[in-house]
């Protein structure tokens, strides 16, 4: 190792509007060091990267490469400078080789021919010192997960990179291949290249770092050495460890049981179970805060409530069995929906904001009449929306993409409040959303609560969990591992239940 | 991003809302000047005038005559348009009209052959049967999709040449009349009773006098229910909406409850029930008979119509009389050494350049958007 930081981010800031996605920003990564870079979705490391890999440009700060400034505009500019990156998913051509995949984009020509001698020389050359051993003329098609991927690395490496960003390469494999990953990545160090390793599974950055930066809320915690930390002193640094004081309230919780859900238990695709046998109780009245490190199920648990997803065991809506009910059942039976994507599944980017208000209800009164939709009704309805919720648009004809991430949740959670939903399932209901929004929106679930919704709330916001759940579960692997009473948690109770170390 | 001047006061809704209507007539004209541009290009080359050309044919597609047969050719067009039209509004890409109708037409004669039935219910009974004969073609692509995962486009453009297969062994089997001296194998004669009116009473009380042998087919007012129902169906109820929603956002459709299956379904039975319908103006209009010398290709032209008319039931009309006018008007160009063939290049180019241009419209669209969003929500920081 050298003492020259080969990258030096320095007081990176990235607004978009109606929210700050970096600030303040340092980061410095040496030669020969796996630099790990942890926080939770949301809080700014992917912008980050993108930053680094020219893809967004910063709207302050520096970038430095090898002691020399640097302003890229894009990843061309990035990989000149000898930085690459591999994306989470994988983007390889299925039915070309290997060599063929690495040199795409890069194809050595003779006489206006591709001339793959010397590529194929310096991929076997490159796959054995670090020890991938990619055979260059197998189709990709073949290969299994952990193979692509060390192709994707090849791809970079190939293009003579010295900074390899690896954006949650652990996501997609399975134990043996994580090992063989970070023996891979072990190679790299003893060559000097420096990895960005993105993650946010705590043991493996433990395994495998030699610093950790970590991100919470856009901006730089600290850096730290993981010899001195622990998993659970990580989760901390990740959640926040100052805890907003749950302000004094009556308990609106009823006992009236809502939601009661029974042994449920959702398997993925390709068979692996994320939702393990899993049981809660929700009253009117009351908001149960799911906390979790995400990825361990607690995404897959709202699609099955909501019957997007298939799944086993019993889902009761005070005393009606929902479990055989399509989404639009449900939908109409009372359940409001707060997806973590509101571009995916929340709203349709390209329409109106009336139309907009329909999505969901476009069944319900007072939008259908018959088999007919009533557009004054729901142009009348957007305007309640738009006012009571202060959404800042010049009208309600303008095309949901128009706005800004704040003012499109506050129209998607006007429109879920709206109705007379008897629960409410939110997931990230304030995620990318400016702070003025955020305070609105959590009063206007609080104004709900009070007036008997039951709600399912999943989130990453500490500050948010605590200071509206009544009650407050941790998720783990599928499971629910611990029940806390929000008034009385400290971030290591919590830290500790989110990484499964025994309290 | 443009600095906008503070003194800018923020557009009221309405202008907002009529440059966005400009925005979508810009498009299809933009794509019309450029097919032009491309087919002068063309003629130049070939050593004519385009000027010339182009007066000709506005002259020979002007005339009475050249209207009503142009009108009588965009109604198949049009019944085309919107059955591909009805799938792109979800996303579902429905290149089997063709197949649909030459079934649908073929069995539809027949069985309008070989019942006896009144009047209207005779001319309804043929309707009906090429409307589930489509529509049940069209469930076979529909059934395989939402069971199989196959995707439409390759399976309907597969079910065209299938349908050509089986309407000629049906034809020359089951379904043949033999007609002395004739080599032409079709079906029997449609009874009188199963016979559209023509419309030429109405154009003769308005005062038009149609030349001899031109006649204005009465299908021109099926089309036009059609496209009202579509407009309805589509626009103004809860099924579009779903069917609307399903083509912007599949994901945030299912999310608000839609079953994609179910609309796979039955938009694919919709649409296969208005493809049936595209060969019938000839069938009930004027050639009583499914024959081998049935008109083909109607499917295929529809799918650059539906391009031209962005899903919406006037526009899908424009585009049809459209290809229909131009079809006609370069029919006559032979007679000044032009090779009519003409058509096929400004038909072609039109379809181009309108992907083109509707894409340039829709950013520009969402610029504006933008840009008025933002000034109306910060006029101090409109950069």
């Amino acid at each position: 190792m050298t003492d020259v930081p080969v990258v030096r981010l320095a007081g990176i800031t990235k607004r978009f509007p109606g929210v700050v996605a970096n600030r303040d920003v340092e980061l410095t990564v040496r030669a020969g060091e796996v630099h790990a870079v942890v926080g939770e979705n949301g809080a700014g490391k992917s912008t980050l990267m993108k930053i680094l890999y020219g893809m967004q440009r910063p709207d302050e700060g520096t970038i430095t490469v090898r002691g020399e400034p640097v302003r890229f505009s894009s990843p061309r500019d990035a990989i000149a400078a000898g930085i690459g990156m591999v994306h989470q998913h994988f983007m390889l051509a299925d039915n070309f080789t290997v060599l063929e995949n690495i040199v795409l984009g890069a194809e050595p020509t003779r006489h206006g021919r591709l001339d793959t001698t010397g590529a194929r020389a310096k991929i076997v050359e490159l796959s054995t010192r670090y020890g991938f051993g990619v055979d260059p003329d197998a189709l990709v098609e073949d290969l299994g997960v952990g193979d692509r991927q060390r192709v994707e690395i090849l791809k970079v490496l190939y293009r003579d990179a010295r900074v390899l960003i690896l954006d949650e390469p652990t996501a997609v494999l399975v134990p043996h291949e994580v090992d063989e990953l970070f023996a891979s990545l072990g190679g790299l160090r003893a060559e000097g290249v420096a990895v960005i390793f993105i993650s946010h599974k705590l043991d493996e950055v433990l395994r495998v770092a030699d610093a950790v930066t970590v991100l919470r809320r856009g901006t730089t915690v600290t850096t730290v050495d993981p010899k001195d930390v622990t998993a659970r002193q990580l989760a901390q640094l990740m959640v926040g460890s100052e805890l907003p004081t749950p302000e004094t309230r009556e308990s609106t919780v009823t006992t009236v049981t809502e939601l009661t859900v029974e042994h449920l238990t959702v398997r993925s695709p390709d068979g692996r179970t994320v939702v393990e046998d899993l049981s809660l109780r929700i009253h009117r009245g009351e908001v149960l805060g799911i906390a979790g490190v995400e990825g361990n199920g607690q995404a897959e648990l709202v699609e099955a409530l909501l019957g997007l997803r298939a799944s086993s065991g019993t889902v009761r809506l005070g005393d009606t069995d929902i479990s055989d009910w399509t989404t639009r059942q449900r939908r109409e039976g009372g359940i409001g929906y707060i997806p973590e994507d509101r571009h995916r599944q929340g709203l349709l980017l390209s329409a109106s904001l009336w139309e907009n208000r329909m999505l969901g209800h476009q069944g319900r009164a007072p939008f259908s009449k018959g088999p007919w939709i009533d557009r004054k009704a729901a142009r009348t309805d957007t305007e309640r929306i738009v006012r009571e919720y202060g959404v800042r648009t010049p009208g309600i004809g303008v095309p949901a993409f128009a706005l800004s991430g704040g003012n499109q949740q506050k129209l998607v959670v006007g429109r879920e409040m709206s109705g007379d939903p008897s629960l409410l399932v939110a997931s990230h209901p304030t995620r990318g959303v400016d702070v003025g929004a955020q305070a609105q929106l959590w009063d206007h679930l609080r104004e709900a609560r009070r007036s008997g919704l039951a709600v399912l709330l999943v989130s990453a916001d500490l500050e948010e969990l605590i200071g509206l759940s009544d009650t407050l579960v941790v998720m783990l692997r599928g499971r629910l591992v611990a029940t806390l009473d929000p008034a009385t948690t400290t971030p290591e109770i919590l830290g500790s239940a989110m990484t499964g170390a025994a309290a | 991003m443009t600095l906008l001047a503070p003194e800018t006061a923020p557009p009221p809704v309405p202008r907002f809302d009529l440059r966005r209507l400009g925005l979508a007539v810009a498009a299809p004209l933009l794509a019309i000047v450029v097919a032009l541009a491309v087919a002068a290009v063309a003629l130049l080359v070939s050593g004519s005038n385009p000027l010339t050309v182009y007066a000709r044919m506005l002259e020979a597609g002007t005339t009475t005559r050249s209207l009503v047969i142009t009108v009588n050719n965009a109604v198949p067009l049009y019944l085309s348009g919107l059955a591909v039209a009805l799938g792109f509004r979800m996303g579902l890409f429905n290149i089997g009209v063709e197949g649909q109708y030459q079934l649908a037409a073929l069995l539809a004669a027949a069985a309008g052959a070989a019942v006896t039935l009144p009047g209207p219910l005779h001319l309804a009974f043929v309707l009906l049967v090429a409307c589930l004969v489509g529509a049940l073609w069209a469930a076979v692509p529909a059934v395989l999709k939402t069971t199989r995962g196959v995707s439409e486009v390759i399976s309907t453009i597969m079910l065209n040449v299938i349908a050509a297969g089986i309407a000629a062994y049906l034809l020359t089997t089951y379904l043949q009349e033999k007609v002395a001296g004739s080599n032409n194998s079709r079906t029997p004669r449609l009874d009188e009773s199963a016979r559209f009116p023509n419309l030429d009473p109405v154009l003769h009380a308005l005062g038009i006098a149609t030349p001899q042998g031109t006649r204005l087919g009465g299908f021109v007012l099926v089309a036009v229910v059609v496209g009202v129902v579509y407009w309805l169906v589509v626009s103004r109820s809860r099924f579009g909406f779903d069917l609307r929603a399903t083509g912007l956002s599949p994901s945030a459709s299912v999310a608000s409850g839609v079953s994609a299956k179910r609309m796979t379904i039955v938009t694919m039975l919709m649409s296969g029930a208005i493809a049936g319908l595209v060969g019938l103006p000839q069938l009930v209009g004027h050639s009583y008979s499914y024959g081998l010398d049935f008109t083909s290709g109607l499917g295929f032209t529809g799918i650059g119509v539906a391009l031209l008319g962005r899903g919406s039931p006037v526009g899908v009309a424009v585009g049809a009389l459209l290809f229909a006018f131009l079809e006609r008007s370069s029919a006559t160009l032979q007679r000044i050494d032009v090779p009519s063939e003409i058509y096929v290049i400004m038909q072609g180019s039109i379809v181009l350049s309108v992907v083109v241009a509707y894409e340039a419209v829709r950013r520009a669209g969402v610029a504006q958007a933008e840009r008025a969003v933002r000034r109306a929500v910060d006029p101090e920081v409109a950069a």
